[in-house]
């Protein structure tokens, strides 16, 4: 099978066999806002984020193939309100202390928050939870109150390092992302794996020490631009 | 124009650091024009302690620590027709509600004290007594954010908040059509 | 020096345990249940030696042992006690039984005692809602509890005696078959024509052998049987997409993960139609062209395992599983009964799936639907327990004499699981159609205030609506019927089971990890009267969003207690909010929040204690 094209907000949207809605969009240069999905890691529809309708049916874009003549709703109102609820909920589960977190400028979580506007009071409560920093790693610091539970250094530790040093651990409210051993010190991570990298954990939960704060306030990833500029200037090009 | 009844506004900084009160004077030669449509009642700004008369809109920085916050707060919320929560720390308890989720014990209040006033390894406290005299204030078990003592109609979000986002809020309200913010402007620190 | 050696043995006898199930990562679930069953719980060093056996990491294995509610990361005791806390238990006296326990053992619901004799801890449904309050007791279950029977039991275990020996002092003589029956009563209450009646054997499978596989699957599809497990998917057109698939190999799995709180079918069909499952199955297998299956067992059905084993050993060697079957060569299909461990999720498709591939119970993406790509990749059909059932009876007796039974869009008969406040809990089985106010006359159930059809993820309605029909357009279940009399507290039932959904939540998505917690916290805001009237725009908005952006069945269905009951029992709601006093929220406490303060700082409060002290 060829090409074939399918629409999302009414543009006209080329795709090959097999890719993913958000595949197909990212190329054409249509951003559908994600925080689970990474850009060479598996897809897992965790973070729901990129919830879009197609075809009349609310599905998470980064896992759902494209097929010919779907009509995807992306940017709608109804679809944004969803994504503030999804985000507000990820805000609200964690403990998310912007104006002391050396991730903020360049977290993902808090530049959706922008994109998404959301800067009404809260509806949601604020759950609080109990969850250690592990700063045994003499490269690197774990503050799991800011985890998002998106999953992406898991796959890219796994998949990428090839070495697995974080896994998903619990059940429901209570799973979490754990280190590969009692701490993450006796684990193989290093501060080169590429799951410790800056682009892999979309907040400040996994830190490199030594490097905090290292950009200033006005040159952050998203001091100036909205968060999925990368991909929406491939539009203007 | 002018011969509208200029709008009140009230003011008050609860757990916070008044740097959203500073940040107000971000709002530059803005600021008046914005004094030919308002006028504060209650607030340090102008050091009037207790509300005239009820007011347009209430501005409160900074969370709820203590039970005198709690009670500012009310107070704003009975007097004031709409009330504004400005900055992290009024919006989801800021910089002081890092000790809701740290201190997990049985007594998280006397640990905090402690470790604030006693174990610390900074702490310089020869006295090795907390703190209590009896006008201050009593803690609250963590601190709270705006929205969890009463309604909160807005939120002006920034750490502090840029002059550009509190006079995109105020002239929006002030003119009845605050319809949220540029997406470019939202900030949390 | 002891410590050491017998850390020594501890992991030896670990490792041979991974040795008995070669070894394999995909029978993560076997062995971690064995581990858990030989040491009472599953240590890191375990974790450590079961990893380096199977090739994993660590924190892989850690991923299933945390997953799973009948695993412990934590000692548990020698008998570990757990007391179905379902809200159907609950009404039925289990507060008194569980103090019956607390007291004769001496620790409280989620401890360990300190011998390490004796844990007591809760559990969600097991199974056993007509015969409340039940527990499970190691690998045996008691029902129609009392405190009384509570005292004699914990005093003969004190005394020595097994779980085993609560049952009948010659438990070990028995068979399977006997044990299961002394445990727990059937309660059929009405057999209908096609499972609960006379059954001949294997009368369906010998039929089924002398066709091709696309008539047999002409024939299921002709029946207009659907799934019986609750989501109500055609069979015919199930078996036909797994037929259709091309692989090396393929699954039959059975569905046995019967978690939905008031569902308790299957468990009757396990005990007295094991072979008519098997059949069912095995039906499959020749129709889609598979040589392998998999019974999966709720963990809480552990009761039944010997007697399910037992049957399948009798079809080996009957030539009824194997290689081989009834002769016709060619025809290879064998079964392992895999177990569960605590984990309703597990009853959704892709989730059961994973929990056989020895993995956290978690949801799989779709599509890939299973029929094309299910257990290790390869395509599965996955039916309910009643589902196989049915099909091997509408091979014996044809597609015809099943369609004729029931409604148009339901046909057939379905079983019924009736429990909570009547007179005559247990299993129903009907043709569909019927309406819920015809059941509950069979039931004795009359006085009826509310009734949950299909479990908290189907409708709970009022008696306005009791002329409803059971049917899959109607009010669709895969079985369960919970009544509920007038003097039971609406608030109080829907608050259990969104914490029920809390627990059972997989925690692999967002909206159904989070968003569930956020509809218990405001159910219990309207329970305690700390609720306003924005509440219930609140609530029907946030189970709206949870709905359409949740990944799977769970997080779709969940908040259906809360959007089924302000549908039908608005008033509950309305009745419990306040408006608020000034804009100032009825849930923030001072009195509580200075509360700690006022001790620590040994004063009273100069702003609040005066307006208090009147």
């Amino acid at each position: 099978m060829s090409g074939f094209s399918f629409q999302i907000d009414g543009v006209e949207v080329t795709a090959k066999p097999g890719q993913t809605i958000m595949e197909a969009a990212d190329e054409v240069g249509i951003y559908i806002p994600r925080l689970c999905d990474h850009e060479g890691l598996r897809h897992q529809g965790g973070c729901r984020v990129c919830t879009v309708k197609a075809g009349g049916r609310s599905v998470a874009a980064c896992t759902q193939p494209a097929a010919p003549d779907l009509v995807v709703e992306n940017e709608t109102p109804h679809i944004n309100k969803l994504r503030r609820d999804l985000v507000g909920m990820l805000f609200n589960e964690g403990n998310h202390l912007c104006p002391i977190c050396e991730a903020s400028g360049n977290c993902e979580l808090q530049a959706m928050a922008y994109r998404l506007g959301m800067t009404e009071p809260t509806k949601f409560p604020y759950l609080e939870p109990c969850r250690p920093v592990d700063a045994s790693h003499p490269d690197i610091a774990l503050d799991n109150n800011r985890c998002i539970s998106c999953g992406r250094c898991v796959r890219a530790s796994q998949d990428v390092d090839g070495k697995g040093i974080f896994g998903y651990v619990g059940r429901g409210i209570h799973r979490h992302i754990a280190a590969n051993g009692p701490d993450l010190r006796h684990t193989d991570a290093e501060v080169t794996d590429f799951a410790i990298s800056a682009e892999v954990c979309p907040v400040g939960c996994i830190i490199r020490k030594r490097e905090g704060f290292a950009r200033p306030i006005g040159e952050r990833d998203y001091d100036d631009h909205l968060i999925g500029y990368d991909i929406e200037k491939k539009r203007d090009e | 124009m002018s011969d509208l009844p200029k709008a009140r506004i009230a003011t008050a900084s609860l757990a916070g650091c008044f740097g959203c009160h500073m940040a107000l004077l971000d709002i530059d030669e803005r600021l008046i024009e914005l004094m030919k449509l308002v006028e504060f009642d209650r607030s340090p700004l102008t050091d009037i302690k207790r509300f005239t008369r009820r007011c347009d809109i209430g501005i409160i920085e900074g969370g709820c620590c203590n039970e005198e916050n709690v009670h500012v707060l009310q107070d704003f919320r009975r007097n004031c027709d709409i009330l504004v929560g400005i900055g992290q720390c009024a919006i989801m308890g800021g910089l002081p509600a890092m000790r809701n989720a740290i201190m997990h014990s049985d007594e998280p209040l006397r640990e905090c004290l402690e470790e604030a006033y006693i174990k610390g390894p900074f702490t310089q406290n020869k006295t090795q007594i907390i703190p209590n005299d009896p006008a201050l204030p009593l803690l609250l078990d963590k601190v709270y954010p705006c929205s969890e003592v009463v309604e909160i109609d807005y939120q002006i979000p920034g750490c502090a908040p840029t002059g550009d986002v509190i006079y995109e809020a105020l002239a929006g309200l002030l003119s009845g059509r605050f319809q949220g913010f540029e997406r470019e402007h939202i900030r949390f620190d | 020096m002891t410590q050491a050696s017998t850390f020594e043995t501890d992991q030896d006898q670990v490792a041979l345990i991974c040795e008995r199930h070669q070894k394999d990562p995909h029978r993560m679930l076997d062995i971690l249940r064995d581990v858990q069953d030989q040491f009472r719980w599953i240590s890191r060093e375990t974790m450590a030696t079961v990893a380096g056996k199977t090739g994993l990491t660590q924190v892989a294995v850690e991923g299933v042992a945390s997953f799973y509610a009948f695993l412990s990361l934590t000692p548990r005791g020698r008998v570990t006690i757990r007391l179905c806390d379902d809200i159907v238990d609950r009404f039925a006296g289990l507060p008194a039984v569980v103090e019956a326990f607390e007291n004769a053992l001496g620790i409280a619901v989620g401890q360990t005692s300190a011998d390490g004799a004796f844990s007591l801890e809760y559990t969600p449904c097991i199974g056993l809602c007509d015969q409340a309050p039940a527990a499970m007791i190691n690998d045996v279950v008691l029902t129609g509890l009392t405190p009384e029977k509570v005292r004699e039991m914990v005093a003969a275990l004190k005394g020595g005696k097994r779980p085993e020996d609560l049952i009948s002092h010659r438990f070990d003589a028995l068979s399977p078959y006997e044990r299961a029956k002394r445990m727990v009563k059937n309660n059929v209450r009405h057999a209908g024509a096609v499972l609960l009646g006379p059954v001949p054997e294997d009368a369906g499978l010998m039929k089924a052998l002398a066709q091709t596989p696309a008539a047999i699957i002409d024939q299921i599809a002709a029946s207009g049987l659907r799934g019986c497990g609750g989501a109500g998917f055609t069979t015919g057109m199930k078996w036909r997409f797994a037929e259709q698939a091309e692989a090396d190999r393929k699954f039959i799995i059975c569905n046995a993960d019967e978690g939905e709180p008031g569902t308790f079918k299957d468990r009757v069909l396990l005990t007295e139609r094991p072979h008519l499952l098997i059949e069912g199955m095995t039906i499959a297998a020749r129709a889609v062209g598979a040589r392998e299956g998999i019974l999966y067992l709720r963990g809480e059905y552990v009761y039944l395992r010997p007697l399910i084993e037992e049957v399948l050993a009798e079809r080996r060697a009957k030539g009824l599983l194997g290689k081989a079957i009834m002769g016709v060569e060619g025809f290879d299909f064998d079964i392992r009964l895999q177990m569960g461990a605590g984990a309703y999720i597990c009853g959704e498709e892709g989730a059961l799936i994973s929990s056989c591939e020895g993995l956290p119970g978690e949801p799989k993406t779709r599509p890939p639907f299973p029929v094309t790509c299910g257990y290790l990749g390869f395509p599965t059909v996955v039916n309910n327990v009643e589902t196989f059932c049915h099909a091997a009876r509408i091979l014996d007796c044809g597609a015809q004499w099943f369609f004729d039974m029931g409604t148009e869009g339901s046909h057939g008969t379905k079983l019924f699981s009736v429990s909570g406040d009547c007179i005559n809990p247990g299993i129903y089985e009907l043709p569909y159609g019927l309406s819920v106010r015809a059941l509950l006359e069979m039931a004795g159930g009359e006085d009826a205030a509310a009734v949950l059809v299909g479990g908290p993820s189907g409708t709970m309605i009022a008696r306005d609506t009791f002329d409803r029909k059971l049917t899959f357009d109607d009010l669709a279940t895969g079985g369960a019927i919970v009544v509920f009399s007038p003097e039971r507290n609406i608030l109080e039932i829907v608050e259990y089971y969104m914490s029920f959904f809390v627990h059972e939540s997989c925690g692999y998505c967002t909206p159904c990890r989070v968003g569930n917690v956020f509809l218990q916290k405001a159910v219990a805001k309207f329970r305690q009267g700390l609720a306003n009237p924005a509440d219930i725009a609140y609530l029907k908005d946030l189970s709206a969003t949870i709905i359409e952006t949740s990944r799977c069945g769970l997080g779709m269905t969940s908040p259906n207690p809360i959007l089924s009951t302000l549908e039908n029992f608005p008033l509950v709601y309305s009745a419990m909010v306040k408006p608020p006093k000034d804009r100032i929220r009825a849930t923030f406490d001072i009195q509580s929040a200075i509360s700690d303060a006022r001790v620590l700082a040994k004063r009273r409060s100069s702003i609040y204690d005066k307006d208090f002290t009147k």
